[in-house]
């Protein structure tokens, strides 16, 4: 674990594995150290913001290495099921940089157990951990100007379904009807970090 | 309600903005130049909470449909309430049906046009802030837009001038190193703090980008994604750095050299103008 300081109010903790950000992350929401503003949790590091006026550096930092050990992923208490209608527009080249079928991508993408990693790159949007390796594909050389809410893709490591319309360069393979974005609810999306996720044909 | 007549360059409604909401990918935003935006409701007496008028380069002329008290702060505008003038940094009223204009600033790009009672637009998650980068909240002010006053208000305001410092012509920001100095070459802070940076046109809520003197990578290696702050020194491959405002993306791909301490003066340079960097004290 590496703790680097970000400016006056944050501390970036850079840890080797997803795995252990998720670890970590679950432990301080349930043990949050005094003056605890705020999690944000990336691929490899969780950014720790914190009230000065209540904590330091150094002793935060203390605070950070003292949970290191007791960090474990905890089963996820909730579990989300998309239905989907695997129909998207770049099923078949997802197919043909895979080597797959077509039937076998969406069998592979059914089977998969995934679990919210962290959300960024647009409000709401959950990056999925848990892809089947067979199903790593790159981003779209041309990214789409527009890309309708609901869209199920693949890029990288991970899975995600577009929260709300937004250009975009994933590849899409499917579409679901379950509204992952809802303004009028508070927090407004169910894919928190640490939730698992699982796809069913719709 | 305030009737917008004309706009400006960019007329945003915001108050302290979307806190908590980071790890759903919901940037705070809010006020660019926040102890800005805080004087100008303390000059009505409304609380920290009410949401104000950001104007980017003033250009604002509105008709107030029943009196209230108001007031300008951050970059000083010439304010005319039915053609007379009146101060920034003051509060001022504006009887019902008059017409308030802001001109352009002389100085600092960011003014804050506070109203006693507020901006009370429909909150988008428990906020009224537009966040140009997501999209959130109220779209940006357009002439024909009727936008209601609240009733976010405190006791009478104590003071009646709140005497403010010139901006500087060229602002010293203090870095404090880190997260990912150690991705840069050994001279890299150097290079930063030696010479000023020119402000660049495409500056914006998101970020002020800069020009000058790149900065030299030492790991040339792809940063996985992680979460940003505002006032971080990010470092695309460019090598010409971008310091993060209200509306800066929550995380990012490029290593960040350090964290700026003075984020509201990084919020009222202009493009064109020069910035210098220190390296701040631990």
């Amino acid at each position: 674990m590496r703790i680097l300081r970000c400016g006056r109010r944050a501390a970036l903790v850079e840890v080797d594995a997803l795995e252990q950000v998720l670890g970590l992350h679950a432990c301080l929401s349930e043990d949050p150290p005094p003056g605890l503003v705020q999690l944000i949790p990336a691929s490899r590091t969780l950014l720790v913001e914190y009230d000065p006026g209540r904590i330091g550096f150094d002793q935060l930092a203390t605070e950070l290495r003292g949970r290191e050990a007791g960090t474990q992923v905890l089963a996820a208490e909730r579990e989300l099921v998309v239905p989907v209608s695997y129909d998207g527009a770049d099923l078949a080249e997802v197919a043909e940089l895979t080597g797959l079928t077509e039937d076998e991508v969406v069998a592979r993408h059914l089977a998969g157990r995934y679990r919210v990693a962290f959300c960024g790159f647009a409000p709401g949007f959950g990056y999925l951990d848990g892809l089947d390796p067979a199903l790593h594909v790159p981003r779209r050389s041309t990214p789409r100007v527009r890309i309708p809410a609901g869209s199920v893709a693949l890029a990288g490591d991970y899975t995600a379904v577009y929260p709300r319309e937004s250009p975009g360069g994933w590849q899409l393979i499917g579409r679901t009807e379950l509204e992952l974005w809802d303004l009028a609810n508070y927090p407004p999306t169910a894919l928190t970090p640490g939730t698992a996720v699982r796809f069913v044909r719709a | 309600m305030i009737e917008v007549l004309t706009a400006g360059p960019l007329g945003t409604v915001q108050d302290l903005g979307r806190e908590g909401l980071a790890h759903l990918g919901v940037g705070r935003s809010g006020a660019a130049d926040r102890p800005a935006a805080a004087l100008a409701n303390r000059l009505v007496g409304n609380p920290g909470s009410a949401a104000v008028l950001e104007l980017t380069l003033g250009g604002l002329h509105v008709r107030l449909e029943r009196g209230v008290l108001a007031a300008l702060t951050g970059a000083p505008c010439p304010v005319t309430v039915s053609g007379r003038a009146v101060g920034s940094h003051a509060p001022f009223w504006v009887h019902a049906g008059e017409q308030l204009r802001v001109g352009a600033p002389v100085r600092g790009l960011r003014s804050y046009l506070a109203v006693r009672g507020g901006v009370a637009v429909e909150p988008v998650l428990r906020s009224r802030s537009t966040d140009l980068l997501s999209g959130l909240g109220p779209p940006p002010l357009a002439p024909g837009m009727v936008l209601p006053i609240g009733e976010d208000r405190l006791d009478w305001p104590a003071a009646d001038l709140a005497p403010q410092a010139e901006l500087p012509e060229v602002p010293t920001l203090s870095v404090l190193p880190g997260p990912r100095l150690d991705w840069f070459a050994a001279d890299a802070l150097r290079v930063l703090c030696a010479r000023p940076y020119v402000v660049s046109g495409d500056s914006n809520r998101i970020g002020v980008r800069l020009t000058g003197a790149a900065l030299p990578r030492l790991v040339e290696r792809q940063l996985p994604s992680e979460a940003v702050v505002s006032g971080a020194v990010q470092v695309p491959p460019s090598g010409q750095p971008i310091v993060f405002l209200a509306d800066h993306p929550v995380t990012g791909g490029y290593p960040v050299i350090g964290v700026v301490d003075e984020v509201p003066a990084a919020a009222q340079v202009r493009p064109g103008q020069q910035v210098r960097f220190r390296v701040a004290k631990p």
